[in-house]
């Protein structure tokens, strides 16, 4: 075709922006950085949850300085959306803030896919009052459920109908989206009963905004990652949570132990069994168990105990497949639900 | 304009009315104003420090003070220019047949009526029928070509609307000169009414475009990723955009991302006053060239 006229010449540039792009992207490449330690090639892809992608990310980014060959992708379509891909063979590792479903399971069997299930650290919540807020520093897990069971809504209003030495102030309360895996979280862990919450508080899925909203009221309860409260610490008042064996404030230390009931919860990636024979998914996850412990507090998690990763490793070497943590009630130590198989 | 909306409030003057409208519509246009330039500012306050040519070329790290956004930033451009690669060509084609030549019967009326409410379907279905019918039934997977065939059936609505516009800025006379003279309705529409068109259609195109440079939904669904340690090189190749990577910075809980995601801000609003100008270079360029 002859171009004839020039407001051709729009259309070719235009065409040529597009090939430029291309041009300048190969130009750029560079050699990569560190010292290669082997000569693994591939491509590993992962997804699923947005709250596990930090330790992902984390351990992607070290591992790409020692393995230059492999190139590691990661994606957050959340722990559903990552297991729909997972169970239809698209992804090699998922990652999941909960254990898999009963249905996810039968999706994956439909498919004969395999899985490796491996927790990775621990995700904490915690519940947050206002810095001036001076009558509470210790709140047992039935006083949370009575703030935000369903039967509360429009009913405990005020903080003294709680506990009757609380002041006879408004209540205002602050906590996850229902679309967020933190409202799933706390709900199960406090109500006994996923997604059983009263609906009239203010609520966000974005921590960030929680954060915000607490620490511009005094009369406020709420609660989100720990993460969260330890990025603001200056703003905000955590309370110790007594789930029957006395207070305990969330830690680092707490966590890590289990003695921060029942607001904390493992964090997993499950590894397709067919690619866990790839010699570059191989070297990623030994890499991933063997590192994420110190690498999990850089981006604000509480690493599993030593004998976890070890009970961890041990499984992946072993190539167990199926899920050991699906149906795990909350509040059982991570080491102890390993320790069952061996 | 002005001057005649004065002359009549003098007319009427002393007319309440008169003054609360004019408050009025003074107000509604500044609202847009004022947000966007309180939205400048708060996101320059956060970001300024943040953007070095270091952040432009470094890729996501675990540290918010070496993260940078190469690959979001090379994803968003690739993806751009595939989406205006092949929404324009259709588009544009698209709007020719639905101006010159369809025949004005129920068929046309309904393929309109069609388009016209496809503008307005959310996004987040577009990202699904990409994920089943590009990423699954085409076997694209999750690569660059993938999102922008899915980006590009978002924003044709908008493209075909908007080019219908601009070929109805050209007078009946001149194609009826064309005609006239012997030309074919091909040659009348070619070398008569498209140039002279391209123009006022430039600013709806790109500004669809604005739209599919701004898109997160539909392309986390088609398997956008976020962590790409590595540039793409061609249409085959994972990636991720700039609103995925700001979007999770964002809701990072430390305050050095809330940084970056600022910075990363800045670098999206840049990337689109470019394509802006871009569009306003293009029309002033091409009415320069128009000969009526």
């Amino acid at each position: 075709m002859v171009l004839k006229g020039r407001w051709h010449k729009a259309a070719a540039a235009l065409l040529g922006m597009a090939l430029l792009v291309g041009g300048i992207s190969c130009a750029q490449e560079e050699a990569a950085e560190g010292t290669p330690q082997s000569q693994i090639r591939g491509q590993i892809v992962i997804d699923g949850s947005s709250t596990v992608f930090p330790l992902s990310e984390a351990v992607a980014d070290e591992f790409d300085k020692r393995y230059p060959g492999v190139k590691v992708l990661v994606g957050i379509s959340g722990t559903g959306g990552g297991f729909k891909k997972f169970c239809q063979g698209e992804t090699d590792i998922s990652d999941a803030s909960r254990p898999i479903t009963e249905k996810e399971i039968e999706a994956c069997k439909q498919k004969g896919i395999e899985f490796i299930e491996l927790p990775v650290a621990f995700d904490a919540l915690s519940v947050v009052v206002h810095p001036q807020n001076n009558w509470v520093t210790c709140i047992t897990v039935e006083e949370l459920r009575k703030m935000w069971e369903p039967a509360a809504q429009g009913v405990i209003t005020r903080w003294n109908q709680v506990r009757p030495d609380w002041p006879d102030r408004p209540l205002r309360l602050y906590g996850a989206g229902t679309d967020s895996g933190t409202f799933d979280y706390f709900t199960e862990a406090i109500m006994g009963k996923e997604d059983a919450s009263r609906g009239d508080y203010t609520a966000s899925e974005d921590d960030n905004v929680l954060v915000q909203g607490v620490a511009g009221d005094v009369n406020s309860l709420g609660y989100f990652g720990l993460a969260y409260y330890l990025a603001n610490k200056d703003r905000l008042k955590v309370l110790a949570i007594d789930g029957g064996q006395g207070c305990v404030e969330p830690s680092f230390e707490t966590v890590n132990n289990g003695r921060y009931k029942p607001l904390s919860r493992p964090l997993f990636i499950y590894v397709n069994a067919e690619a866990a024979k790839r010699p570059e998914v191989q070297a990623f996850v030994r890499f991933y168990l063997a590192n994420i412990g110190t690498l999990a507090p850089d981006v604000g998690y509480v690493p599993l105990p030593n004998k976890a990763y070890e009970l961890a490793m041990l499984r992946w070497e072993q190539g167990k497949t199926g899920t050991l943590f699906h149906g795990v009630e909350p509040g059982l130590r991570v080491e102890d639900v390993l320790q069952r198989e061996q | 304009m002005r001057g005649e909306f004065r002359a009549l409030s003098r007319r009427r003057g002393g007319k309440v009315g008169e003054v609360v409208a004019a408050l009025l519509v003074r107000l509604a246009a500044g609202v847009g104003l004022v947000s966007l330039v309180l939205l400048l500012a708060v996101v320059a306050r956060d970001g300024i420090d943040r953007l070095s040519w270091d952040f432009l070329t470094s890729f996501p790290s675990r540290f918010a003070d070496k993260a940078g956004i190469r690959s979001a930033l090379l994803g968003s451009i690739w993806v751009v220019s595939l989406t205006a690669l092949i929404s324009l060509p259709v588009g544009i084609a698209a709007a020719v047949y639905l101006e010159e030549f369809a025949p004005r019967n129920r068929f046309t009326r309904l393929l309109e009526a069609n388009i016209n409410n496809l503008a307005g379907v959310p996004s987040i279905i577009y990202g699904l029928l990409g994920l089943a019918l590009f990423v699954r039934a085409m076997e694209l997977g999750r690569s660059i070509l993938a999102g922008a065939l899915t980006l590009s059936l978002l924003v044709l609505p908008t493209v075909i609307a908007t080019a219908r516009e601009g070929l109805r800025t050209v007078p009946p006379h001149i194609r009826e000169a064309a005609l006239a003279l012997g030309a074919t309705r091909w040659q009348a529409v070619w070398h008569q009414v498209l140039p002279p068109a391209l123009a006022p259609m430039m600013t709806g195109v790109i500004l669809a475009l604005s739209r599919a440079m701004g898109e997160t939904a539909p392309l986390i669904t088609i398997g956008a990723l976020l962590f790409v340690p590595f540039d793409p090189k061609g249409p085959f190749d994972s990636f991720t955009v700039l609103p995925i990577q700001i979007f999770n910075w964002v809701s990072r809980p430390q305050p050095g991302f809330h940084e970056a995601a600022a910075a990363g801000i800045i670098v999206l609003l840049g990337a689109l006053l470019c394509l802006n100008a871009l569009a306003v270079g293009i029309r002033m360029w091409a009415e320069r060239r128009r000969h009526w």
